[in-house]
């Protein structure tokens, strides 16, 4: 009761009849995250197999460029080593048309959509901040800071749509990522303008060394697309095939015209942030064994079996056609990638200014200067000054 | 602000059919080349907050949502870094999104996205991405508002590599500049010096003035005695400053008016340095790390031999924006600037007699 009432001084209207905008009940997510893998339930077999494929690939990728930091090729490489499902999942789920926004972290999602290991790489490598052509590969660059790509996202799948295009726009960001603003106001955004785009978090419990209960209060972070009116999905993050299926029924959904998603993949880090961090300064080695009986590899591997769909055989060829990956992509690494100096100043705008003329030819007159001395330029030495050995320890 | 609503173009209006000459303010001109870029080109959109069917809060954006549908010209939530985000990803599609950000302080939350993503997207992509984006951001002071409401932040885009940062002080430039920043390839800081909104001139919205290029400064008032250099909000202020001078003192003062800080047009200022051998930087932000410390170094840099003095800049107060009922003590004026050309070491006594013949004629 309000002082104003308490008096009695004066006929108080009754408020106007407030209604919810939406009926929350269907954007809510399942209490329980989804799993299909080992649950019995109808599965397209070649799919799985597709899968499995994939995330042998994806595991191979993970430990050879974690190999290639550590002989020097890679200034850092942060791993998804366990979320292999997540990442293989997402970019198979996108018709070729589609848009894939990356952040660091999913190189394999890019790898898994078609691009060259060793173009992906670039950023972690340190020889460009982006290794390929984002309009014609239609996967944005790796985005660094956190979450700052999925407005971008919302802006391609606006556009696109405002275009009359088919296009549908996949955002990935992890668990740390859902408390930067630009996460609430890239899902604000696509709501309000039912953008077709998915929101992928995958929650691999840790932003660098902070838990997740440390990072939200939510029951979820699938929870949180209610708050902005549209579904949130709660899923199995290590189950390849509920993955797929939550993440191609929501991108289908948007493709539709019904709006933006969020899927939150359960799922778990198995190696440190990157090469550079120390995880066992922030957990337990038990909660890493615990999650590595929920292996995502290991998941399809028995499903697969089980089913009578793979054998030793046939695990071993999926091994070998990932090794060859793996072989191709240590040899190109070791080669010196070519660099330009003179580059520093392309594209820096669509026309150089007089300014940026200017420091250009004083770079030229260096690098001519150093030739004429015998003086490699900077770019052509390696970048810690060492010389490089390669996995069988000769030197390069 | 009365003066621009009560003049503004209505809503489904047919493009103005006014007589040449008739004076016109710089908003209506802003709204114009908004106007005639939509029409031009369909990859051109316009959002931000407020600027459907309110028509922005200054205006700018009147009746362009009527006349081009709210897919053209479309209220955002509020949401600065949602804004210049989401303006990313259209820009990746294709599109030339121009965008508002309300007052020059309410910027602030889309930095990130500024920093981060606009102003390097070319770059890092090697030329597969360019951002053809405009930002246009009402700045500066001296209408009355309250704190966040008049910033001059042209430092922080200045010193942001990949950006391009411009402003114009005239009607006509107004029209031409924001022409030339919706069709540039490159993203665009275009700063509106809000109390100049309703200044008007002869433009005529029948015979749209071109501006050169963007990156290309322009001589406002010949002079020989000595070179103010200025942009934005404080160009009234020089030339007015220039008539005084003229007048009282006899000394013919040039007044180079930047229009661009980024690309910035050093052959123009640094030839009309070196003919008048000195030089006063004029500009409402602040003075330490400001734009003038960057053009001073550059005069000194370029014209060392042919001055004679030191360049001084009459710049804001290093603090932050006064509160309205202060904020003509902090705001550069024409005394302020007259006081800086006193100060030009007119005497020189050092150099009596040496006849370098560099200082302007008549300034004894």
């Amino acid at each position: 009761m309000t002082v104003l009432e308490q008096s009695g001084a004066y006929h108080l209207a009754p408020p106007p009849a407030w209604r919810p905008r939406r009926d929350p009940d269907p954007l809510l997510p399942d209490r329980e995250p989804l799993r299909l893998l080992g649950t019995g339930a109808e599965l397209d077999g070649e799919l799985l197999l597709e899968l499995y494929g994939q995330l042998v690939r994806g595991r191979r990728f993970n430990e050879q460029a974690t190999a290639l930091t550590k002989q020097g090729r890679l200034a850092v490489y942060p791993s998804s080593t366990g979320q292999e499902a997540a990442e293989v999942a997402a970019a198979l789920a996108l018709q070729e048309q589609d848009w894939l926004f990356p952040s660091y972290r999913d190189t394999l999602a890019a790898v898994a959509r078609g691009l060259d290991p060793v173009a992906v790489l670039s950023l972690l490598r340190g020889d460009w901040h982006s290794g390929y052509d984002p309009r014609a590969s239609r996967v944005a660059p790796l985005s660094t800071p956190l979450a700052t790509q999925l407005p971008h996202a919302v802006g391609l799948a606006h556009a696109a749509r405002l275009k009359g295009d088919d296009v549908v726009a996949l955002a990935m960001v992890g668990d740390g990522g859902t408390s930067e603003g630009d996460f609430h106001e890239a899902l604000n955004f696509a709501a309000v303008w039912q953008a077709p785009v998915v929101f992928l978090v995958q929650n691999n419990g840790f932003a660098i060394s902070v838990p997740l209960a440390k990072q939200t209060a939510a029951p979820s972070l699938a929870h949180k697309a209610v708050g902005y009116g549209m579904p949130g999905r709660l899923v199995d993050g290590n189950d390849a095939a509920a993955m797929h299926h939550v993440l191609t029924d929501a991108v289908e959904r948007a493709r539709r015209g019904e709006g933006p998603c969020l899927v939150e993949a359960v799922t778990y880090r198995l190696d440190a942030h990157t090469n550079a961090d120390d995880a066992t300064r922030y957990r337990e080695a038990s909660e890493v064994d615990a999650w590595r009986e929920h292996d995502p590899l290991v998941l399809m591997e028995q499903e697969l079996r089980s089913r009578g769909l793979l054998d030793d055989a046939g695990a071993q060829k999926a091994g070998e056609e990932a090794e060859r990956m793996a072989g191709d992509m240590r040899e190109r690494m070791h080669q010196e990638p070519e660099l330009h100096p003179m580059d520093l100043f392309d594209h820096v705008f669509a026309h150089r200014t007089t300014q940026l003329q200017q420091q250009a030819e004083r770079l030229r007159a260096e690098l001519e200067a150093a030739e004429a001395e015998g003086i490699p330029a900077a770019g052509e030495q390696d970048r810690h000054g060492q010389a490089h050995t390669d996995e069988q320890g000769s030197r390069k | 602000m009365s003066t621009a609503t009560g003049t503004s173009l209505q809503p489904g209006a047919q493009p103005p059919r006014e007589p040449a000459r008739k004076p016109s303010t710089m908003a209506q001109a802003l709204n114009r080349a908004l106007r005639d870029s939509l029409a031009a080109d369909p990859d051109v959109h316009v959002f931000g907050e407020d600027v459907g069917t309110l028509g922005g809060v200054f205006r700018v954006t009147d009746g362009l949502a009527a006349e081009f549908g709210e897919d053209r010209c479309t209220d955002t939530p509020l949401a600065e870094a949602g804004i210049l985000g989401t303006a990313v990803g259209m820009a990746m599609y294709g599109m030339r999104p121009v965008v508002e950000m309300q007052f020059d302080a309410f910027a602030y939350p889309g930095f990130e996205q500024l920093v981060s993503h606009i102003s390097r997207m070319r770059n890092r992509t090697r030329g597969a991405l360019p951002m053809p984006l405009t930002v246009r951001v009402p700045y500066g002071g001296g209408i009355g508002g309250v704190e966040h409401h008049s910033d001059s932040s042209e430092a922080y885009y200045m010193a942001t590599p990949g950006l391009h940062v411009v402003t114009p002080a005239t009607v006509a430039d107004a029209y031409g500049l924001l022409r030339r920043s919706i069709a540039s390839d490159d993203p665009v800081i275009f700063l509106e010096p809000k109390r100049l909104y309703w200044g008007k001139d002869d433009w005529s919205p029948e015979q749209p003035a071109e501006v050169p290029a963007i990156g290309r400064a322009v001589v406002r008032r010949p002079g020989t005695s000595a070179t103010l250099i200025t942009y934005g909000p404080s160009l009234p202020v020089c030339m007015e400053a220039a008539e005084a001078a003229a007048r009282d003192e006899g000394l013919e003062l040039e007044v180079v008016d930047l229009r661009s800080l980024v690309p910035f047009d050093e052959e123009t200022v640094v030839a009309s340095v070196r003919r008048t051998g000195r030089a006063v930087v004029v500009h409402e932000s602040t003075g330490f790390a400001g734009p003038g410390a960057e053009v001073a170094a550059r005069v000194s840099e370029r014209c060392f031999h042919y001055l004679e003095a030191p360049v001084l800049r009459v710049a804001g107060f290093d603090i932050p924006y006064p509160p309205p009922m202060l904020e003509k003590h902090h705001l550069p004026d024409v005394d302020r600037v007259l006081d800086a050309v006193s100060r030009l070491q007119w005497e020189s006594e050092w150099r009596d007699g040496e006849g370098s013949g560099s200082a302007g004629e008549g300034v004894r």
